[in-house]
């Protein structure tokens, strides 16, 4: 269920912070939050389960499409565990990789 | 003796081309819904690159910020936002056929179903637009 719960992540809370923080404020569409109220915003607790919520889920949501991708695509099911060990351990990486981050934010 | 494995038929498979997606429409919107998860994870490690940044000063960030307007980066935050545009519309109309809701012995008509899921992006969106612009 991974998988449904990072499809809803990602289709509900990726687009509005992809365009915000890729696109909006880089061409100066709108006003950037300073580094203070960013950093400040970032270390609240409640901002830190988000963030690790918002980095987790989708990624196993990617790790079970992309799986599939190359099992159908290109047509490999003959490397499917070297595709789950490289789809799934990415994705519990990942997830470690963003707890760490969020952990040791000062 | 017989060996068994000798005598075996072996089963039939159609060979199906790399590229059988580029053959129907409906085939190239399927494979262009799995490879948006690719700009998924890509939005994720730039979150976590940012975050990074953040923690580590504002020269860092500026750096950061400063690397986040390069031509290629930005045209590939583009070509990412449509795919996560795309990943969600069409997932919110899948909604509708995975939970097939009766009432009164009826189906609910799939604009039921998928219209709330609509709603709440835009009520989500504007939130987290709001906390993240507020001044």
């Amino acid at each position: 269920m991974l998988f449904s719960a990072g499809g809803v992540v990602a289709a509900m809370l990726i687009p509005i912070q992809l365009f915000l923080f890729g696109l909006a404020f880089p061409l100066g569409w709108l006003d950037a939050p300073s580094y203070e109220k960013l950093l400040a915003l970032v270390r609240h607790p409640v901002t830190r389960i988000y963030l690790l919520i918002l980095c987790s889920l989708p990624l196993f949501h990617w790790a079970h499409r992309f799986r599939f991708t190359l099992y159908d695509g290109l047509q490999i099911k003959h490397l499917d565990e070297l595709i789950n060990i490289f789809c799934y351990g990415g994705a519990t990486i990942g997830t470690a990789v963003a707890a760490y981050i969020l952990w040791s934010i000062p | 003796m017989i060996n068994p494995t000798e005598y075996q038929l072996k089963s039939y498979q159609a060979r199906l081309s790399t590229y059988w997606w580029l053959s129907r429409w409906v085939y190239f919107k399927f494979i262009l819904r799995e490879a948006s998860s690719v700009f998924v994870a890509w939005f994720v490690v730039l979150t976590l690159l940012q975050i990074r940044a953040l923690t580590r000063g504002p020269a860092d960030y500026a750096e950061f910020q400063h690397w986040l307007q390069n031509p290629l980066v930005l045209a590939l935050n583009i070509v990412s936002l449509f795919f996560v545009i795309f990943h969600a519309v069409t997932w919110f109309s899948l909604a509708p056929k995975a939970m097939a809701i009766r009432l009164q012995g009826k189906r609910l008509p799939n604009l039921a179903i998928s219209a709330p899921n609509y709603v709440a992006w835009v009520v989500i969106s504007a939130a987290v637009a709001w906390i993240i612009l507020r001044g």
